[in-house]
């Protein structure tokens, strides 16, 4: 029972409270350690023209490849919520394989398919889109590293709806693709938010991805491991903990999409 | 004859775990029409091949004389009812039942007056705004219904359509089903596992097994001549009477069948078919008058022991029943052939064809 579970004092739950407190230490205590020591210093931070580019581009490159997973994973996740085809398994282990890449790996392969002196580095840069050390290339790595973030979410989503509601809106006169906009896409949306914001949040934390396809323009990851080697730890203090607080803001954000219901579904 | 609406020739479909090997059959227009059958016979897949949820593996489907094996569902002019109405919960009853008219392109001031007149006919104007989630069983199936008929269908397809409501609910939305039927005149295609639900509300009906259907025809000749063992058990109406209705008292009906008169709750007024099933009736040595509304004195002229449970044939004048009691009551009884006994059963467990 939850309530007085500390009153029994059994050993292993004595034992079970404190590994679980230590591991709590251990996770929150460089974060606030790192907010608290640099508290002076984040104004100065803020006021760093690079500082605040770098996190724009973070921000801006994340939204680029959040719409990106958007376009491509929501079909993807749909297909694999509501339709059973021969190799689906196969299909659905490979979506986590970004996670499970080391992701300077990923970067590396990234590389070899899309960097120049490729077949498909030499097409699209005959259009005039480049990889190596542009935004593209920053858009394509977030994308890669966190699309499972959107297509698992919207998965999910998917899949707790019954599909009877589908077929009232197809024998209602609607086609396929107006059943999913006004009835299945709302009844997800929830869902999909969520994987965008996962999406988002995961793309603005990723280094080892970009940083092999493009050191410039430079994210916030990257604008700080510059700032670390260069300048030494005192001077990484302040952007470090920016990151930390956005990260937490935008962590929040997400705990209130998913917790708190825009309207009563189901 | 009238003329046929539904037309299904040579069906098959193997989809999951269900298939249905080779189905025809005929519903004729305005027809309420019943396919009952045991959980797991194909009777889902069987509705859902008609709205066109599915392509057969063979056979033809035809609507009102147009082939719609090729249809989408959307073109099929069906309205459909699924189990436990998937309502969109997302949007409020008036909503739900807009949504038909705004996927035909209905301009809205036309689509505002169609929704008035469904919501008043279906009674549902007072609950217009509010939320599925919200809604009782009654109140969820009567909007289901109105969002289907609200496109003015060929056929209505409804897909167990009382079987997620409490048992009142089911009993009041029976009758609601019955007289939106006779109002609109609907050809109506109605899917259950529940016999009682299809020997009240069909014209016609059909007993599913394992896809195939066993046995179509009016529910009196179903449940009088069933075709085989599996549609005599899974009916279980051994005791179906030709009935005159001799009085009726606001819903309290004095019926006379063959001699033996019986009390039955129905709204009926003239000559009908009465069915009450075997594990409906007490059997007793002496009489015991209580609230059970029927007691009639019979005959015991044969017995088959079951196994736990003894069928008796019991004869009332020229009525032959069938009752279904215990082996322990049966023993404690003591019970021969020739003995004499009572038989009770409820005025609610009258069913009134």
């Amino acid at each position: 029972m939850k309530e007085g579970w500390l009153r029994e004092r059994s050993p292993f739950i004595i034992a079970s409270a404190i590994f679980g407190f230590l591991m709590l230490v251990f996770i929150l205590l460089p974060i606030i350690n790192t907010v608290a020591l640099s508290v002076d210093k984040l104004g100065s931070a803020l006021m760093s023209f690079e500082a605040r580019d770098a996190i724009f581009m973070s921000f801006y490159a994340a939204f680029l490849a959040t719409l990106f997973t958007f376009i491509f994973g929501v079909p993807l996740a749909y297909t694999l919520a509501r339709y059973d085809f021969p190799g689906k398994s196969i299909i659905d282990a490979s979506i986590d394989l970004p996670i499970l890449i080391p992701h300077d790996a990923a970067g590396i392969a990234l590389l070899l398919l899309f960097g120049p002196r490729t077949m498909i580095g030499t097409g699209f840069s005959s259009i005039g889109i480049n990889f190596v050390d542009t935004l593209f290339g920053i858009v394509l790595a977030m994308a890669f590293v966190s699309s499972p973030f959107m297509i698992r979410s919207a998965e999910d989503a998917f899949k707790a709806i019954n599909p009877d509601v589908e077929k009232v809106a197809r024998s209602l006169g609607a086609s396929n693709f107006k059943a999913f906009l006004h009835v299945t896409f709302p009844l997800a949306f929830r869902g999909i938010l969520t994987g965008c914001l996962l999406t988002w949040a995961r793309s603005i934390s990723e280094f080892g991805a970009v940083i092999i396809l493009a050191s410039v323009p430079r994210t916030a990851p990257v604008y700080l491991y510059d700032v670390f080697g260069n300048q030494g730890l005192g001077a990484a203090v302040a952007i470090t903990a920016l990151l930390i607080i956005t990260a937490v803001v935008i962590f929040v954000i997400i705990k209130l999409v998913t917790a708190k219901p825009l309207k009563p579904v189901y | 004859m009238r003329t046929v609406s539904i037309r299904v020739e040579r069906l098959s479909k193997k989809w999951k775990n269900f298939s249905i090997p080779d189905v025809s059959l005929r519903v004729a227009n305005d027809e309420y029409f019943v396919i009952v059958g045991p959980t797991g016979a194909g009777k889902t897949l069987l509705l859902e091949l008609i709205a066109g949820f599915h392509k057969p593996d063979s056979g033809k489907i035809w609507i009102n004389d147009v082939d719609v094996t090729a249809f989408p569902p959307e073109r099929r002019g069906i309205g459909f009812v699924p189990q436990e109405y998937m309502l969109f919960p997302h949007m409020t009853v008036a909503e739900n039942v807009e949504f038909g008219l705004k996927m035909h392109n209905i301009q809205q001031s036309e689509r505002k007056k169609n929704v008035k007149e469904v919501l008043e006919f279906m009674e549902l104007s007072s609950i217009r705004d509010r939320l599925p989630m919200t809604l009782s069983g009654g109140e969820e199936q009567k909007t289901a219904l109105a969002r289907a008929l609200i496109i003015k269908p060929k056929i209505l397809l409804l897909d167990e359509p009382l079987s997620a409501l409490d048992v009142n609910t089911q009993k009041k939305m029976q009758n609601e089903l019955k007289k939106l039927h006779e109002e609109l005149k609907i050809t109506t295609v109605h899917v259950t596992h529940n016999q009682v639900e299809a020997l009240i509300l069909a014209d016609r009906l059909a007993v599913i097994k394992d896809g195939t259907i066993i046995q179509t025809g009016s529910p009196e000749q179903v449940f009088h001549k069933p075709k085989d063992d599996f549609v005599a058990r899974f009916v279980g109406f051994e005791n179906l009477f030709e009935g005159k209705i001799l009085e009726n008292h606001g819903g309290v009906a004095r019926i006379d069948i063959g001699g033996v008169t019986v009390e039955a709750v129905t709204e009926k007024v003239e000559n009908c078919v009465v069915g009450v099933r075997p594990d409906d009736i007490i059997v007793s040595k002496r009489s015991f008058r209580s609230s059970i509304r029927n007691t009639l004195k019979g005959k015991l002229i044969d017995f088959v022991d079951m196994g736990s449970l003894v069928s008796l044939t019991v004869n009332v004048d020229t009525a032959s029943f069938v009752a279904l009691i215990t082996k322990r009551s049966f023993l404690e009884m003591k019970l021969k052939k020739g003995s004499g006994v009572y038989l009770s059963f409820k005025a609610s467990a009258v069913h009134v064809i």
